[in-house]
């Protein structure tokens, strides 16, 4: 198997801790799986300090505490606290449900170092029918409270079809609101967003007016709030380097306690990703199948393989490789040099006709229901 | 934005300078993100307190290396550091 030729793996700098799948909001692009209805297990808050301690131990700095919403574990500040202790730079990854005024106290005397704050639009009208949930004031009125208690501020809007034409709002609603960051992540396409796609992927028009209002934003807040711009890589012609190399930078560990090489690993068939409930992350990462599933460059398979460009984007994402083409090896069809790029071609001219047609079928929302419904049709 | 060498230069609230014993060394930590500092450049922001000034700095950095003449190395690097946001002058 691959991986076997790589005697010690760099160690993991980046920790996201999937704490549960609970959620009360519905976005139709949310990134945890289809099935997650199934999955309804949590692992206990000492099993949480328990990875905490061994993943700082090997050298985790960046800690991510994510969900579902995070805010949904009652032992949250416990598990802030534990890990600011051991030095980590703790971050909240929160939809801001549930996030009030003395919540927001009780994390930061735990220590929480920061808050990454999801919108879904600029106006009440879209941000409440993306959610699923009405919302939107009270992300805002939170935002507010963030930037009251001296956290440093990330604003989070996932771009897709129904939201990009409010670019030069969503940017002015952000600076409005005191972000030092806004990251405008374009859609991408796994798990749910993969079942949505038609309906969410913008037209390349859409793509570029939108991008050339970020880039002159940009400049114009230079001092004040950085903009991050996440490209959508289905426009592109070279994939992105995902998760930095394989096993290289990234651990997530869901909510059920399996470990993860990425956080839509668990699409992949045949991976027996870990539990931390059986194995040590130590274990978990130097020697797990998973983890050395994809390490390094023997698994490639053509053109990845005598390809020069390999060591830049690591043949792209396993998981688009795997949902567009059915198999987990191929190179990742958004490259030029993919024998399958056709793929992706074709999803953006059925996107675009999807677009221009009056009678779309309604959007999926992400919520125990349709994911049952997902897990009896699969 | 260009360094004022009449202020006093602090270390940004929110951005955090640690040591880190798993890769021998120094980081900012900021929101998703991390930057890996040389020696040298740690020991010029730590230096970074409120209540120093760029001399000040300058003259500390040189008795603690027993050198001189590192005025223009300190100052370029404080200029890219004020750019990232790293430290802030009242
Ligand atoms: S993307 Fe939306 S539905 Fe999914 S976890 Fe985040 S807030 Fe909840
Ligand atoms: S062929 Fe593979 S390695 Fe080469 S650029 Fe394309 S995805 Fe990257």
């Amino acid at each position: 198997m691959a991986g076997s030729n790589n005697p010690k793996p760099t160690p993991p700098r980046w920790l996201l801790a999937e704490l549960t799948y609970k959620c009360p909001l519905q976005c139709p692009y949310c990134s945890n799986p289809l099935d997650y209805a199934q999955h309804n297990s949590e692992i206990s808050t000492e099993d949480w300090k328990r990875v905490l301690s061994q993943a700082r131990k090997m050298g985790a700095v960046q800690l991510g505490f994510s969900g579902g919403e995070p805010l949904s574990r009652q032992d949250l500040p416990e598990l802030v606290e534990h890990a600011r202790q051991l030095g980590y730079y703790t971050n909240l990854i929160t939809s801001g449900y549930g996030l009030n005024e003395e919540r927001i106290i009780q994390l930061k005397e735990a220590g929480l170092d920061h808050i990454q704050l999801s919108i879904q639009a600029s106006t009440q009208e879209l941000n409440d029918h993306i959610a699923g949930t009405v919302s939107y004031e009270n992300k805002k009125a939170v935002a507010h409270l963030i930037k009251k208690h001296g956290y440093p501020m990330v604003l989070c809007v996932v771009i897709h079809r129904e939201n990009i034409h409010q670019m030069q709002q969503i940017l002015e609603m952000a600076e409005e609101l005191g972000a030092d960051y806004v990251e405008l992540a374009n859609t991408q396409y796994y798990g749910w967003a993969h079942k949505n796609r038609d309906l969410l992927m913008p037209t390349k028009e859409q793509y570029e007016t939108a991008e050339a209002i970020a880039q002159a934003y940009k400049e114009q807040v230079a001092d004040k709030m950085k903009i991050y711009y996440i490209i959508p890589d289905f426009h592109e012609d070279r994939p992105k380097a995902c998760m930095n190399g394989w096993g290289t930078t990234f651990l997530t560990i869901a909510p059920d306690g399996v470990a993860l090489p990425c956080h839509s690993a668990r699409e992949l068939p045949g991976l027996d990703c870990p539990n931390v409930n059986d194995f040590s992350i130590e274990q978990i990462w130097n020697d797990s199948k998973a983890f050395n599933f994809f390490r390094g460059y023997e698994w490639m398979k053509e053109p990845c393989r005598s390809c020069d460009e390999k060591e830049k984007d690591f043949g792209g994402c396993r998981c688009q490789a795997y949902l567009l083409t059915g198999d987990m090896y191929s190179t990742d069809p958004v490259c030029s040099k993919s024998p399958d790029h056709r793929l992706i071609d074709d999803a953006i001219h059925t996107a675009r006709i999807s677009a221009l047609s009056s009678d779309e079928k309604p959007l999926i929302f992400r919520n125990s229901k349709n994911s049952k419904k997902h897990t009896l049709n699969s | 934005m260009t360094l004022n060498p009449d202020l006093t230069i602090t270390f940004s609230p929110m951005h955090r300078l640690q040591w880190e014993e798993a890769q021998q060394k120094d980081v900012i930590l900021y929101p998703e993100g991390m930057v890996e500092l040389n020696q040298s450049s740690a020991e010029i922001l730590k230096l970074c307190d409120g209540s120093r000034k760029l001399e000040q700095i300058v003259a500390d950095l040189e008795q603690k290396f027993s050198t001189r003449g590192l005025i223009n190395d300190v100052t370029s690097f404080l200029e890219v550091a004020l750019n990232n946001g790293w430290i802030k002058q009242p």
